[in-house]
């Protein structure tokens, strides 16, 4: 018998603009021990889908159809039942596991709080198999963690800890909305291993909600594609990954951007690229970092964010600064950009040293910066036009410019984004999230800078509007001809776009190099790692990755 | 150049046109019923204080001892008070000291705060450590106890009432805006326009002023509020404003020893027209909050 079967499930939201019908007739199940992945693009409709099939709704949303977790009907059902429900036969595990622990108490108590809402077991029988709890989940010397409170553990720990919590009272049906997004490719890969051990030992039914096609190739048997709030496609992992039917399927798996692998053959016959950078004629980078070192705090508490990090960008070419959360990557690029002043070392932009220029060439020297970041909606003032945002840097550096001109110059730059200029009025509220990335490209460009740094600009999107922006991006370069720092997280991103990378790990340069080589054959095994952790949205290739993945990791604890 | 093909994007989200931050305010606000009538009966007041006057004409300075004590009658509506000042003129008089002074008052404590809160704020630091504890020190002392001292020393007119009051609010609206400058000055599109050499002047003058202005908006209406209740205290112990000026406070301080004589018509109307401006306030400032969407308070 399926653990979840949804029967013509729907949910409507009441909102200050009227009834928004989310979901629309969705029926699915979930066998016992079989993992399905429900995947979509923001606003799809599927994480309402998960909380539905939790009772978990909000106060303004209607469900209606049906929704039966193991034989009890969710939609409809009253509070006392649906608490019976959750915690024993469903379990959730949420995005974000820092929001997900009660920060003022200790992850045993957590953990034997869940076991003793649903069991009449003793306090110390809890707190016995909360600490067995925590060992099943991987966490290493479990008794004494068992007293620590959540911040005292990393994110993917914390993330172990939901999941015992999620399995502790061993339920019938997990769902998973979107566990590994929050985390790193190399904790990613790990949570991962942990769901697929534990659905297979106890014949859990996982619904993994996510976005994710390499994880979806990674974990899922099979898959249901949603789109505005129905289903257009299911099929097994290798059906809907490999041979789409669906045109969206298909047009959505185009934009995913893959990672090339290097073929298992042995690395070694690959010619080493030249040393330094690509072997460029012109003389001095655009802009270089040299031995810079940067220290928040001092005594104890200090935390070094970047140390003695070397790196150029020349006129023209792409780099990819690229690490895991924490590796110093966005602070490298506020230095460059002059937001964080270095404690140690020399910032060179344009050839002129930034700690001898005077204040006013400063300035003069920041006209030729573009500058776009990751949050769409934090990166234009709400209470500005499309035209104002974009005119803002004209506005600092071209004062004597006349408001034709301006609005000119607005015009040509929308143009150049591909946006159409009667967006110039519009406010940014009203914009898309990818309408606003190329705002602030907009923005970013008008000035004709000889340099843009880009911190992680399509890491809010999703992948058919990031591949959009990357498009208009790389187009744009190609005509103007600027130099861009490209921060990013996804190594496959960064491997289509930059023609160096950098590696970055706590606060150091681990390695750089011409991207084809760096990132196909790495010469450290922190970028080995690191690859190898990237799941790719096919899961034939992505089941000989992690076998691989794993045979390396077992070689090193050997 | 490659021409790309424009995809459409995340198909299927369509982009809504929302309505504009002003409009939608407005229908939030026009939502709140409470807010509504609170608007209402401050335009009513107002009115009432400041026009009633010239259409309800009173002599408010001399005594009339002949006139002293009647009770409400079709001469004196609301009575006349122990020297023979008409009661509802009076009302309308002493209501104009008690708005003007609450109303300005709330608005310079709202301006100190403003620029007090927004300069410790946006340039963090030891700055802010030692301007915020100058806040702390400010708050641990109880407000009323400076005001009265002050006043002791002083006896102030109305002028020096609103500066008296106005120095001793703004320090939870200092507060507030230190707290709304804190997270708009890390927002993406200020690190942006710093990143490009735009100056100081500019992020505060373009973006973190106008995103603050519905949090400062609030704060104010909820200075003022608290401001004419605290005029009411001052001159209810005697320390506000100067006979034959008075002010509501003062109406029901002078009326007190008669109302156990029965003379309702002295304590009443200026009690309720205090409980009811203040009431009003609150509840505007309660429906601008729900408008704007800030945190207040």
């Amino acid at each position: 018998m399926s653990v979840l079967t949804t029967t013509d499930l729907g949910v409507a939201f009441r909102t200050e603009s009227g009834t928004v019908d989310a979901v629309r007739g969705v029926s699915l199940r979930v066998e016992p021990g079989q993992t399905l992945a429900l995947v979509g693009e923001s606003g799809s409709g599927k994480s309402t889908v998960a909380l539905a099939a939790m009772g978990l709704l909000s106060g303004n949303a209607t469900a209606s159809g049906s929704a039966v977790v193991d034989g009890t009907e969710v939609v409809g059902a009253a509070e006392p039942a649906l608490r019976a429900l959750r915690g024993s036969t469903v379990a959730m595990v949420f995005q974000e596991p820092a929001t997900a622990l009660d920060p003022l108490t200790r992850v045993g108590a957590q953990i034997a709080e869940v076991i003793r809402n649903h069991r009449q077991v003793s306090a110390a029988a809890a707190a016995a198999e909360a600490v067995d709890m925590l060992d099943r989940v991987g966490i290493p010397d479990p008794e004494q963690r068992a007293r620590a409170f959540p911040f005292q553990l990393s994110g993917g720990q914390r993330q172990r800890v939901v999941i015992a919590m999620a399995i502790a009272n061993s339920p019938k049906l997990l769902i998973a909305d979107e566990p590994t997004t929050a985390l790193d490719v190399t904790v990613q890969a790990e949570i991962l291993e942990l769901l697929r051990e534990l659905a297979a030992d106890t014949g859990t039914g996982v619904l993994l909600v996510t976005h994710n096609m390499g994880v979806v190739a990674d974990f899922a048997d099979r898959v249901a594609v949603m789109l505005q709030g129905e289903i257009v496609e299911t099929g097994s992992v290798e059906d809907v990954l490999l041979r789409p039917e669906h045109e969206y399927t298909n047009r959505l798996l185009a934009a995913v951007p893959r990672l090339t692998v290097a073929a298992p053959a042995p690395a070694m016959s690959v010619a080493s690229p030249p040393d330094g950078p690509g072997g460029r004629p012109d003389p001095a980078p655009v802009v270089d970092l040299r031995d810079v070192s940067v220290t928040f705090g001092r005594g104890a508490r200090a935390v070094h964010a970047l140390r003695g990090v070397d790196i150029a960008v020349h006129a023209g070419e792409t780099v990819g600064l690229v690490g895991e959360s924490g590796s110093g990557k966005s602070t490298a690029a506020r230095v460059a950009l002059g937001l964080i002043r270095p404690s140690a070392g020399s910032v060179h932009l344009f050839g002129t040293d930034l700690r001898r220029a005077q204040r006013r060439d400063r300035r003069s020297l920041r006209s030729g910066i573009g500058v776009v970041l990751q949050d769409p909606v934090a990166s234009l003032d709400a209470r500005m036009s499309v035209a104002e945002c974009i005119a803002e840097p004209l506005a600092v550096h071209r004062r004597g410019m006349s408001g034709t001109d301006r609005r000119k110059r607005v015009d040509e730059v929308l143009d150049a984004v591909r946006l159409p200029r009667d967006l110039a009025t519009r406010a940014p509220r009203e914009l898309s999230g990818g309408q606003r990335q190329r705002v602030s490209l907009a923005r970013a460009l008008v000035l004709s800078p000889r340099l843009l740094v880009a911190d992680e600009p399509t890491s809010a999107l999703d992948v058919s509007v990031q591949e959009t922006v990357l498009e208009v991006l790389r187009e744009l370069q190609d005509d103007l001809g600027f130099a861009c720092l490209f921060v990013s997280h996804d190594l496959a991103v960064v491997q289509q776009f930059a023609e160096r990378v950098v590696v970055m790990r706590q606060g150091v340069v681990e390695e750089q190099g011409a991207t084809g080589a760096t990132l196909v054959h790495p010469t450290t095994d922190y970028t080995r790692r690191l690859l190898a952790a990237v799941p790719v949205p096919d899961p034939v290739v992505q089941r000989r990755r992690r076998a691989e993945r794993l045979a390396t990791l077992a070689a090193v604890t050997a | 150049m490659t021409a790309v093909q424009m995809v459409p994007e995340a198909p299927g989200a369509p982009v809504t046109v929302a309505a504009t931050g002003w409009r939608l305010a407005v229908r939030r606000f026009r939502r709140n019923t409470l807010a509504v009538i609170g608007l209402a009966v401050i335009v009513v007041v107002v009115l009432f204080c400041f026009v009633g006057p010239l259409l309800y004409p009173t002599d408010q300075t001399h005594t009339q001892l002949s006139q002293a004590n009647l009770g409400p009658s079709a001469a004196h509506l609301l009575g006349t008070d122990a020297v023979g000042h008409d009661v509802l003129g009076r009302l309308m008089y002493g209501g104009t000291v008690s708005l003007t002074v609450g109303i300005a008052a709330g608005v310079l404590a709202t301006v100190v705060g403003t620029l007090w809160g927004s300069v410790a704020g946006y340039v963090g630091g030891w700055v802010d450590a030692a301007m915020m504890r100058v806040v702390d020190a400010g708050i641990a002392i109880p407000a009323l106890f400076i005001l009265l001292v002050i006043s002791a020393i002083t006896t102030p007119g109305v002028a020096g009432l609103i500066v008296i009051l106005g120095l001793v609010s703004w320090l939870v609206p200092s507060r507030l805006i230190r707290a709304e400058t804190l997270t708009l000055k890390n927002r993406d599109y200020v690190l942006t326009l710093r990143a490009i050499g735009g100056s100081h002047a500019r992020a505060i003058g373009k973006h973190l002023l106008p995103n603050s202005v519905s949090t400062i908006v609030v704060a104010a209406t909820f200075q003022v509020a608290d401001a004419i209740l605290l005029v009411a205290y001052v001159s209810y112990l005697g320390l506000g404003v100067q006979a034959p000026a008075t002010d509501w406070g003062g109406m029901l301080s002078a009326g007190l020893t008669a109302a156990y004589s029965g003379r309702w018509w002295l304590i009443v109307p200026p009690g309720l027209a205090v409980i009811l401006v203040v009431c009003a306030f609150n509840a505007v400032g309660d429906g601008l909050r729900d408008a704007f969407d800030v945190r207040g308070r």
